[in-house]
């Protein structure tokens, strides 16, 4: 086999395990709260230049960095459920999606008015690991495994806590829940919030390797939602298997086409799929 | 009635007026505001009846790109380019609707799948960069007044073609609103299966209103890149774009004849509006407020300002009731 394909391949593997992490936050809002939040990608974008500022602007350390991001990710999460999304909870679900694509607009606007559009990089160079001739980056490879921490991580949340068990409940059925009582709203703030957990997380990981623009949401957003909806909505291991899927792809069509053909061919087999599995490759 | 038509022949009027005592300035503006309003006027075709894609950036890209391409390597006229454009536009439309009504895949499924559709479109424009000029644009090759090349330096004629698409996008929107296809289609945004088992063909009244939508969008597209003489595939195509017609098409009101028009006028007014008041160093200032607009619009007024209107008028009519 080909060294460089198996490199690729690689590559991609690590990549899946970030837009994986991400695909579990937008997750679980749909899951949750049945609402598409297409300016997730771009709170990933607020927290990369939130890490950016804290760490090469100010100097804080970058663990510190890296927490407060996460924590500042998380509180506007809360905000954006707060202020957008909770007083059309009732309205049709396209004018939610509306309402969270101005949000898209607003948040790249105004990074653009306060950032410019020049590309910024936190500036840290990690190793390379070269194994057997296959050239692995160190960032990707800690990326990968604390997107992967991270995912085990809210797993045993939703199973072992009483949130979590609250979450997955609503999940499953809204209307009864109340009757159980469980403060609905509450459990509504307490999942916009992870979900601006892990964006924040998946922002830090981000921020290793990647640049930072008002646009890189544009990058990856389309992409997430491409691979929540293939992994069946609010199916979280669906969402896992079909992040590798489509990192895949995208790794391996870059090797022998160009990146953006690689990603043509990845929206093109999600359009196709919505076709044939609407519910996901291992929906019911 | 008799009122309503005395009023459209005044409108006319103005408009046959205006470039004759407006600076070339304001020309450039109205040129703006009338292909934009007719391009959200085809979005609204289909926003007004649940159908809201997220990729009219697609059709706006190939209507732009087809005839330019054409021209610059094979000198074939926009003449010919225009309409190619436009039926491999509608082709698309058929391309991706077929499936999406036949499957039933309705809401946010069908605008997420719009949406990728967009970046298909978007991208294979940037990868083709060896002939399209990738992400840095095109310029279709200029050669001073011409009806052949359909380029014309002296801005009053693009003026009259601009008036002219925009009527017909509203002659269309009538066509529609008058014919029987509107009662079914509402029919079919209410409740589609409800629609299907009193006999009406879901399937083809939707594929009708998107084909119908996506050839004229793509018109647009090649008279914008006619009129701007350059193109790129952001501001032609992809998600700004895509969002950007939403937006303006909401925020003018897309349930009403000239409701997208309006979004036309207020999106454009506020872009220059903020661009004279705080210069073009504040880059970004105006989509922000859009933004937060939409935001608004879609919390506050999701029937836009004509529909909002349209209610206060009329205290007592039922709110879903269509316009005109």
């Amino acid at each position: 086999m080909d060294l460089f394909l198996l490199e690729a391949a690689i590559n991609g593997l690590l990549l899946a395990g970030v837009l994986a992490l991400l695909t579990l936050g937008l997750n679980l809002i749909f899951g949750v709260i049945d609402v598409v939040w297409i300016a997730y990608a771009d709170l990933v974008m607020c927290g990369m230049y939130a890490v950016y500022w804290l760490f090469a602007v100010f100097g804080w350390p970058l663990p510190l960095a890296f927490a407060v991001s996460v924590v500042g990710v998380a509180l506007l999460g809360g905000l954006v459920h707060l202020l957008i999304i909770a007083p059309i909870l009732g309205s049709p679900p396209i004018n939610q999606l509306l309402a969270t694509g101005g949000l898209l607009y607003f948040l790249q606007s105004f990074a653009t008015l306060l950032f410019t559009t020049d590309f910024r990089n936190i500036g840290v160079r990690l190793p390379v690991i070269e194994i057997g001739g296959i050239y692995v980056s160190y960032s990707r490879l800690l990326a990968f495994g604390v997107a992967l921490t991270g995912a085990i991580a809210l797993y045993v949340f939703l199973k072992r806590t009483y949130v979590g068990t609250a979450i997955r409940a609503i999940a499953q059925d809204r209307e009864i829940i109340g009757l159980m009582g469980v403060d609905q709203r509450r459990v509504y703030l307490m999942t916009s919030g992870i979900g601006g957990a892990l964006a924040g997380l998946g922002a830090c990981l981000l921020a290793l390797q990647y640049d930072v623009h008002p646009f890189i949401g544009n990058t990856f957003g389309p992409l997430i939602f491409m691979i929540c909806v293939l992994g069946g909505l609010g199916n979280m291991i669906g969402g896992f298997i079909a992040a590798f899927i489509i990192s895949q792809i995208i790794a391996i069509g870059g090797y022998y086409f160009s990146t953006e053909l690689s990603y043509v061919l990845a929206f093109i087999l999600f359009i196709l799929l919505m076709f044939i599995r609407p519910q996901g490759i291992i929906g019911r | 009635m008799n009122e309503r038509r005395i009023a459209a022949l005044v409108g006319l009027a103005v408009l046959l007026a205006l470039p004759f005592v407006t600076p070339a300035y304001f020309l450039h503006l109205l040129i703006q505001v009338l292909l934009w309003g007719f391009i959200y006027t085809a979005w609204s075709l289909m926003g007004r009846f649940g159908l809201v894609s997220l990729g009219h950036g697609a059709f706006m890209g190939i209507g732009a790109y087809v005839p330019a391409q054409l021209w610059n390597y094979f000198d074939v006229t926009p003449w010919v380019g225009i309409p190619l454009g436009i039926v491999l536009s509608a082709l698309l439309g058929l391309i991706i609707g077929y499936p999406c009504f036949r499957l039933r895949v309705v809401g946010h499924y069908f605008a997420l799948v719009t949406l990728a559709l967009g970046q298909v479109v978007l991208l294979s424009i940037v990868a083709a960069r060896d002939i399209t000029g990738g992400s840095l644009g095109m310029t279709p090759r200029s050669i001073g007044h011409s009806w052949y090349a359909l380029q014309f330096p002296d801005k009053i004629y693009f003026y009259a073609i601009a008036l002219l698409v925009w009527l017909l996008g509203l002659f269309v929107w009538r066509w529609i609103d008058r014919g029987i296809g509107r009662e079914a289609l509402e029919a079919i945004s209410d409740d589609e299966e409800a629609a299907a088992a009193i006999g009406i063909d879901v399937t083809r009244e939707k594929l009708r209103v998107t084909i119908v939508s996506a050839a004229l969008t793509a018109l647009g597209g090649a008279l914008f890149g006619q009129y701007l003489m350059y193109l790129n595939p952001d501001t032609v195509s992809g998600i700004g774009v895509s969002l950007q017609i939403v937006f303006a098409a909401i925020a003018g009101g897309m349930y009403t004849m000239l409701g997208p028009t309006v979004g036309a006028l207020l999106t454009i007014a506020l872009t220059e509006g903020l661009r004279v008041w705080f210069g073009a160093n504040f880059v970004g200032a105006a989509n922000t407020i859009y933004g937060i607009l939409l935001i608004l619009f879609v919390i506050f007024m999701p029937r836009g300002i004509l529909g909002w209107l349209e209610v206060a008028r009329r205290p007592g009519a039922s709110a879903p009731a269509p316009a005109k």
